[in-house]
């Protein structure tokens, strides 16, 4: 019998304490913003869609090394001896055309790891999160800012300037072997 | 009154008859029924430190409209084992059901759809043909998991018209009539001819009957919140066994009138709680137009009253739903059977023998 | 002659409102009791273990984020503790009281979704909402360190990424203020309402000696009787440095090991993760948090075994290496996996709707399981 009648209060009781904690609650201001028209303040180390500054990139592959994800692709182009590229921001200079800087920003997990060991500090997360599209294509960012026809150009020269090298060399290699076998002769 | 007014209007008794039962109904509980979905989602909303629907109309007032249109232009599916006829039925019983309570509710002192005698027990009777539609709509849909649920959901229901009966009749005792109206004008006055202060006795039963009256309120309370299938009873509804009940199959204009059959049925129990026990329509304070001496102000400000104190208990029934649990099947029923039961029923002896004084 | 009657076998399938995540459960009944429970798990599975061979170990650490992703800081904790005994160095202390805070703080915001959840399975939506409200403040905190909300990728092999920033620990200190009160709230809204004790209390009942059988860790196992936990009886970072109190399971509202007593541990545990919290706030020393970090890592040849202790019970990691910059095997013990084991034995007897129930007292996070 007295567990009986304990159960009754019980329930009663608690439920009484129960609807006095959602009572208050009805009076308390809103925890929630209404987004589209008034979006939230976001902390300045926040990551979002990553952006590359192309006048500091060295062509260095660290950043794609560090990616865990594999979404960053660069390839590069040795640069012929007298050309001037420039200096980056922090005094290192360039050596390298970089002819392709492919950022699939789908397959990035948003880890910031190739934030860190850029040694010019040149790709780095910004804090836009609202950048969807409707073609999937379009979410692989190229940063590269010479146009098709420079990059095939700095190509062929680089192609141009191996086949010279390469060809000097043979003729170099030639001329020793004649040389060497017009030496035994004179040595007779 | 209004009764009259319309018969004399049209020339048939019959015509005004049907014009008056069903004028509740358009313009008053239907529109509620929608007013109520959006004043849950705003009331829930607010309790939880949210804001619930704000797009639709100005802070959402518009979303039930949104909602009705959207269930209008759904598909109508029906798959081929169902039995169509049963399929089709359920929801009009379960519709009607609830609806045809408001005919014998009295809304005001010159309005009341049909005013019979027996007005209590025909409030109880029709209350029972939404049982029969639940069954139809659990078995016709033709899953086995539908069928659990909606013989869970008629057990539910007939255990606890027990309970509310019991209350009923202990009212019964007090007042010595079933007629609605009249039970009403007993309640005339100030808040202290309400029943649950004793109602209009004389002497010292009035005193020793307040206790009980709070008991049965409660119970009745109770009781009716789990015909209506709310939380924490909505077992019926809510992953009953994994799926959503017994209008699991139903979809579009269906699924609407069982959705609005929902809320009607809180407002009219919700009535029915009201009338018995907290004056019908009657003002606790006195009205307005006996101040000012404009007779015809007054079953205006009765059907205000009557709105008022109808919808704050709906709002107790929302705010009972946003904060407690669900309670499982077999804790249902021994709530119903072991602890409402027996306190109605000595409630019940203990009201029979204060009333002989 | 006695009436046989047929088992019945009922699924909860990979999708399902309560399940927390994939998982399929196998029901057997036996009209409306249960006679056994098999899960089923791999719905979720991403070859963690696999992937971690490819990587260099840094690299490791947004893989590891992503097993227990509601409770990432201490993933990457566990695998600092491991990475760490097995190269041999010391972190800075400064390092170590950062790495306790959140750990902490984790293991609050874990909590609360698990008790949130547990409150919205059972039927009572409000404090369901009123706990991810909490939560929010919590990875706000998380956000302005890291700069991500749920995979942080800041505690790193040697240290942490960044320092915190200057307004963390003013904020921090708030947070505890505020979060108080808070845990009172939800006491009064569900954990001692009668309803919730009625479907809670003395369902799924864990015997100590079952659970030790099964190698049950964490809430679970110290709800059951056992006071046990890696903090106090196996101390790793600076946690012999704090005073604080290792909840057991009292059986006042049922039996000792019910799924109330698993609930409630949860919540004394918030309650001491704030003293924890607290205390490491004013004790914090100044340092250089960069400083350990190695430049390559390139651990000798061995393996070791790490653990912590995840908000779910013993996360461990068993590192084996060849000497080259990937990890030759990286083996997890996910805590959730060994606890999930015994839901067969813990649904015995009960009904269908008292499933729903045990798995949500045993708190398991889907993406851990399977890896």
């Amino acid at each position: 019998m007295r567990t009986y009648l304990n159960n009754i209060y019980m329930a009663l009781s608690t439920i009484m304490i129960g609807m006095k904690v959602t009572f208050k609650h009805l009076f308390e201001p809103a925890v929630t913003i209404q987004y589209p028209d008034v979006k939230p303040q976001l902390p300045s180390r926040e990551r979002n869609r990553l952006y590359v500054n192309m006048d500091d990139c060295i062509g260095c592959d660290q950043c794609a090394r560090a990616c865990p994800v594999n979404c960053i692709k660069i390839e590069t182009v040795k640069s012929l001896p007298d050309e001037d590229l420039g200096q980056t921001s922090n005094g290192k200079r360039k050596a390298l055309w970089v002819t392709t800087f492919d950022i699939d920003i789908a397959k990035c997990c948003f880890c910031e790891l190739c934030v860190f060991p850029c040694p010019t500090d040149c790709i780095y997360m910004t804090d836009v999160y609202e950048f969807s599209e409707f073609e999937r294509e379009n979410l692989i960012y190229d940063f590269v800012t010479l146009t098709d026809s420079e990059r095939k150009e700095k190509k062929d020269n680089y192609e141009k300037m191996m086949a010279e090298k390469a060809a000097k060399e043979e003729a170099e290699l030639k001329a020793k072997e004649q040389a060497s076998k017009d030496k035994p002769e004179e040595k007779k | 009154m209004i009764y009259e007014f319309l018969s004399n209007i049209t020339g048939s008794e019959i015509l005004g008859a049907i014009i008056s039962a069903f004028l509740p109904l358009f313009l008053f509980i239907l529109p509620f029924a929608l007013i109520a979905v959006l004043l849950e989602r705003k009331v829930s909303a607010h309790m939880q430190d949210r804001l619930g629907p704000m797009r639709v109309g100005y802070h959402g007032i518009l979303q039930t409209v949104a909602d009705i249109l959207k269930l209008i232009q759904k598909e109508d599916i029906t798959a081929d084992a169902n039995d169509k006829t049963l399929f089709n039925l359920a929801p009009i019983l379960v519709f009607a059901g609830s609806y045809a309570v408001f005919a014998a509710i009295p809304f005001s002192s010159s309005y009341l759809g049909s005013n019979i005698n027996l007005g209590l027990f025909f409030i109880i009777g029709i209350s029972g043909i939404v049982v029969a539609g639940i069954l139809m709509a659990g078995w016709a849909s033709n899953n086995k998991y539908t069928l659990l649920g909606a013989m869970r959901s008629a057990a539910q229901l007939i255990s606890y018209e027990i309970p509310t009966i019991m209350i009923v009749v202990t009212i019964l005792m007090v007042t010595g009539t079933l007629n609605l109206k009249e039970i009403t004008e007993l309640q005339s006055g100030y808040f202290w001819n309400w029943l649950i202060f004793g109602g209009n006795v004389t002497g010292i039963a009035k005193y020793l009957l307040i206790p009980f009256m709070i008991v049965g309120f409660v119970i009745i309370y109770i009781s009716t919140l789990a015909e209506v299938n709310r939380t924490p009873f909505d077992i019926p509804e809510a992953e009953s066994e994994l799926v959503s009940g017994y209008h699991t199959e139903y979809s579009g204009m269906k699924f609407a009138m069982f959705f609005l059959a929902e809320y009607a049925n809180m407002f009219a129990v919700s009535a029915i709680v009201v009338l018995l026990f907290f004056g019908g329509y009657h003002s606790p304070f006195g009205y307005l137009g006996n101040t000012f001496g404009i007779t015809w102000l007054i079953p205006i400000e009765q059907l205000l009253w009557f709105t008022f104190k109808g919808v704050g208990f709906v709002l107790v029934q929302m705010w009972l739903r946003w904060t407690l649990p669900r309670l499982r099947v077999d804790q249902l029923m021994a709530v119903c059977w072991k602890y409402l039961i027996p306190i109605a029923f000595v409630n019940l002896l203990i009201v029979g023998l204060i009333t002989l004084l | 002659m006695v009436l046989k009657t047929e088992e019945m076998t009922l699924n909860m399938g990979p999708q399902h409102p309560s399940t927390h995540g994939v998982l399929r459960l196998e029901l057997q009944l036996d009209g409306e009791f249960i006679v056994n429970v098999i899960p089923h798990i791999g719905y979720l599975h991403r070859c963690f273990e696999k992937h971690a061979e490819f990587m260099t170990y840094p690299q490791v650490v947004p893989y590891t984020d992503r097993m227990d992703y509601l409770a990432s800081m201490y993933n990457e904790f566990g695998y600092a503790v491991a990475v760490e005994k097995l190269l041999g160095i010391e972190v800075p202390e400064r390092v170590e009281f950062i790495r306790v805070i959140m750990g902490e703080l984790q293991r609050i915001a874990s909590h609360l979704v698990a008790l949130g959840t547990y409150g919205a399975d059972i039927g009572a939506v409000t404090p369901f909402l009123f706990c991810f409200r909490d939560r929010e403040k919590i990875l706000s905190l998380f956000e302005m360190a890291s700069g991500a909300r749920l995979l942080y990728n800041y505690i790193w092999v040697g240290g942490v990424s960044r320092d915190l920033p200057p307004d963390f620990l003013r904020l921090a200190k708030e947070f505890v203020d505020y979060f108080r009160p808070k845990i009172k709230e939800l006491n009064d809204l569900l954990s001692f309402n009668k309803i919730f004790i009625e479907r809670t209390a003395n369902i799924g009942i864990l015997p100590l000696d079952v659970a030790v059988n099964y190698g049950i860790t964490g809430p679970m196992l110290r709800a059951s009787g056992m006071k046990w936990d890696l903090r106090k009886d196996d101390p790793y970072s600076v946690y012999n440095k704090f005073d604080f109190d290792i909840p057991v399971g009292d059986g006042r509202m049922g039996t000792v090991g019910d799924s109330w007593d698993r609930y409630y541990v949860r919540i004394i545990e918030m309650e001491e993760s704030l003293k924890i919290v607290e205390q490491a706030l004013n004790q914090i020393p100044e340092g250089d948090v960069l400083s350990a970090i190695p430049k390559r890592i390139k651990p000798p040849v061995g393996q070791v075994y790490g653990r912590v202790e995840n908000p779910r019970g013993e996360l461990g990691y068993f590192i084996v290496s060849d000497g080259t910059v990937n990890p030759k095997r990286i083996k997890v013990r996910p805590p959730s996996f060994v606890n999930l084991a015994v839901i067969g034995e813990l649904c015995k007897g009960h009904m269908i709707a008292d499933v729903i129930s045990v798995l949500g007292s045993i708190d398991i996070v889907l993406g851990e399981i399977d890896r």
